[in-house]
C-alpha cells in the first residue's frame, strides 16, 4: 500500500536526520560502509570542495504538498506545515537587490502552496531575476485557487521545471501516487495551452526524469528525445528539455533502499560509477540552499540533512556575506555520491 | 548454502583472466564493450536483445545483469516483457517449427 504521510508524522526513525547520517556511514541500521566522498575528491585534488560563486539562489518556501511521493527526499506532504515567512522571503528580496545573483530557484513541497508565492515571484520579477519555479503539476489542478497558475507563470516569464518520472502512467504513480500521471498530462496540457513549451514564446518548461526505483538514469539525451516523440504522439505535449536527475539515497528514498534490501546494492552502483568530471561540475559549487526558516545551505540535499554551510558566522539569511560564503568550503557527506555518478546529476540535470 | 550460481559472482566476472588465457578474456571483454556501444542500434535496444537472449540461454547472471541495464538505458517494464515474450516466442517456434519434420515423416509412412 502507497504511504499517505512523511516520515515525520508516521514517527519513523528515518525522519531523524542524524539517523540518516548514521546509516550512511554504517553506523546505524546498515553496517555496510563505503569509501569517504571526501577522500574520493583528495584523489583527484577537489578537496577541499570549494564554490565558484554563487549564481543560484535556491529558496525552500515550505515543505508543505499535495503529494507524497514515495522518493521525496524532503520528506514533504500534507502533513508538513513549515513554510516561509514573509519576513523571511522579504529578507530574501533584499538579498538578491544587493547582489548580482541572477537566478531565483524556488522549490518546496508544493511551493505554490506558500501563501506568499505569487508576491514573492512578482517581486523577485521586478528585481529582473530569472524564475524558475519547481512545479509538480498536480498543483494546478488540486484547488480552483490554482487553476490560473500557467497564465501567471507566463506574466512573469517563470522557468517552470516539473517532475514526470516517466511517459507512462504505471511509472509516474508507483512514485508519485495513483491519478498523479493524467493530472499531470492534464497540467502539462495546461501550460502547453498558454505558450509553455513552445517555440518562438521564450516560455521554458522543462521535465525532470528520475529513476522510479534503485537503479540510476538512463542518458539525457536519448531519454529527452524519448520523452518528446511520446508526449507528442499522445497527448500532443511539448517541453524545452528533460533533466535526468539521480536519485540521492536520504529521506524517503533511503527508507525505500533499506526496506526493499538495495541500499548496499544502490551506494555500491553510485561509489563505483563516480565520475570525476561530474565531481568538478557539482551543483553546489554556484548554489546556496536557503531552507523555509533562513539558514542556508550547500545544496537542497544537505539541507533535508540539516548540514549547514560551514561558514560559523553565516549560516542564515539574517547574516548573508556573499564574500564569506564563496571562502566556505562545501560540506561533504556520502549522499554526494549522488551527484557524481556517471554523467552527474544536479537540479539542471546531467552535469557532464 | 553451496549453489553453482551465486550473484556475489558476477562481480567477479571480469576478472575471469585470472584463471587463465588473460589475453583472450581482454580481447573478449574489450569486443563486448564495444558490441553494446550506440551504432546502429541504440544502446536500449542492444540491452533488450540482451535480455531477450539472456532468457533463451537462460543464464541468471545475464538476467539480473540486463534488467537492471534495460531500466538504465530507459526501458519501463512493458519493453522488458516484450523482450523476454519475443524470446518466449522464439524458442516455441522453435520447437514447434520442428513439428514439420515430424509431420513430413508421419505422411512419409502412414497411408
Amino acid at each position: 500500500m502507497k504511504t499517505t504521510k512523511s516520515l515525520k508524522a508516521r514517527g519513523e526513525q528515518l525522519s531523524d536526520t542524524m539517523v540518516q547520517l548514521r546509516v550512511l556511514n554504517g553506523k546505524e541500521i546498515m553496517e555496510e560502509q563505503f569509501p569517504l566522498f571526501a577522500d574520493k575528491l583528495k584523489n583527484i585534488q577537489l578537496f577541499p570542495l570549494q564554490p565558484t560563486g554563487i549564481d543560484i539562489f535556491q529558496v525552500n518556501v515550505g515543505k508543505m504538498c499535495n503529494q507524497v511521493c514515495a522518493h521525496c527526499h524532503v520528506d514533504a506532504g500534507p502533513d508538513r506545515k513549515e513554510i516561509m515567512t514573509k519576513a523571511s522571503l522579504e529578507r530574501c528580496l533584499e538579498i538578491l537587490s544587493k547582489t548580482d545573483i541572477k537566478t531565483v530557484d524556488i522549490t518546496g513541497g508544493a511551493p505554490e502552496m506558500n501563501p506568499h508565492f505569487r508576491w514573492f515571484v512578482e517581486e523577485c520579477s521586478k528585481l529582473g531575476k530569472k524564475i524558475i519555479d519547481r512545479c509538480n503539476l498536480t498543483i494546478i489542478l488540486a484547488n480552483p485557487k490554482y487553476h490560473d497558475l500557467p497564465e501567471f507563470f507566463a506574466k512573469h516569464q517563470v522557468e517552470v521545471v516539473s517532475s514526470l518520472p516517466y511517459y507512462s502512467e504505471k511509472r509516474t504513480d508507483s512514485q508519485r501516487g495513483e491519478g498523479v500521471f493524467e493530472k499531470s498530462i492534464k497540467a502539462l496540457q495546461m501550460l502547453n495551452a498558454v505558450g509553455y513549451g513552445q517555440e518562438g514564446t521564450g516560455l521554458t518548461l522543462n521535465l525532470v526524469y528520475n529513476p522510479s526505483g534503485a537503479f540510476l538514469p538512463p542518458g539525457q539525451s536519448s531519454l529527452e528525445a524519448d520523452f518528446k516523440r511520446q508526449l507528442k504522439r499522445k497527448y500532443e505535449i511539448e517541453f524545452n528539455s528533460l533533466f535526468a536527475i539521480t536519485n540521492l539515497p536520504i529521506s524517503r528514498f533511503l527508507d525505500y533502499l533499506i526496506q526493499s534490501g538495495n541500499y548496499e546494492v544502490y551506494m555500491e552502483k553510485l561509489v563505483n560509477a563516480f565520475n570525476p568530471v561530474a565531481a568538478q561540475n557539482v551543483m553546489c559549487r554556484n548554489t546556496i540552499s536557503v531552507s523555509w526558516d533562513g539558514y542556508l545551505y550547500d545544496c537542497d540535499f544537505n539541507q533535508m540533512l540539516e548540514l549547514k554551510v560551514a561558514s560559523p558566522k553565516v549560516q542564515h539569511i539574517d547574516d548573508f556575506d556573499i564574500e564569506a560564503l564563496n571562502k566556505r568550503s562545501i560540506v561533504l557527506n556520502q549522499h554526494c555520491y549522488g551527484c557524481t555518478a556517471g554523467a552527474g546529476s544536479s537540479c539542471g540535470g546531467e552535469t557532464v | 548454502m553451496n549453489t553453482y550460481y551465486n550473484p556475489e559472482d558476477l562481480k567477479k566476472f571480469g576478472k575471469i583472466g585470472e584463471l587463465g588465457a588473460n589475453e583472450l578474456a581482454q580481447k573478449f571483454f574489450a569486443y563486448y564493450g564495444e558490441v553494446f556501444k550506440e551504432g546502429a542500434l541504440s544502446e536500449r535496444e542492444k540491452s533488450l536483445i540482451a535480455l531477450a537472449v539472456a532468457h533463451a540461454v537462460q543464464c541468471p547472471y545475464c538476467i539480473d545483469a540486463y534488467a537492471v541495464d534495460s531500466l538504465e538505458k530507459g526501458a519501463d517494464e512493458d519493453m522488458i516483457a516484450e523482450a523476454i515474450h519475443v524470446s518466449v516466442a522464439i524458442r516455441g517456434g522453435a520447437s514447434l517449427v520442428h513439428g514439420v519434420q515430424a509431420m513430413n515423416k508421419v505422411k512419409d509412412i502412414t497411408m
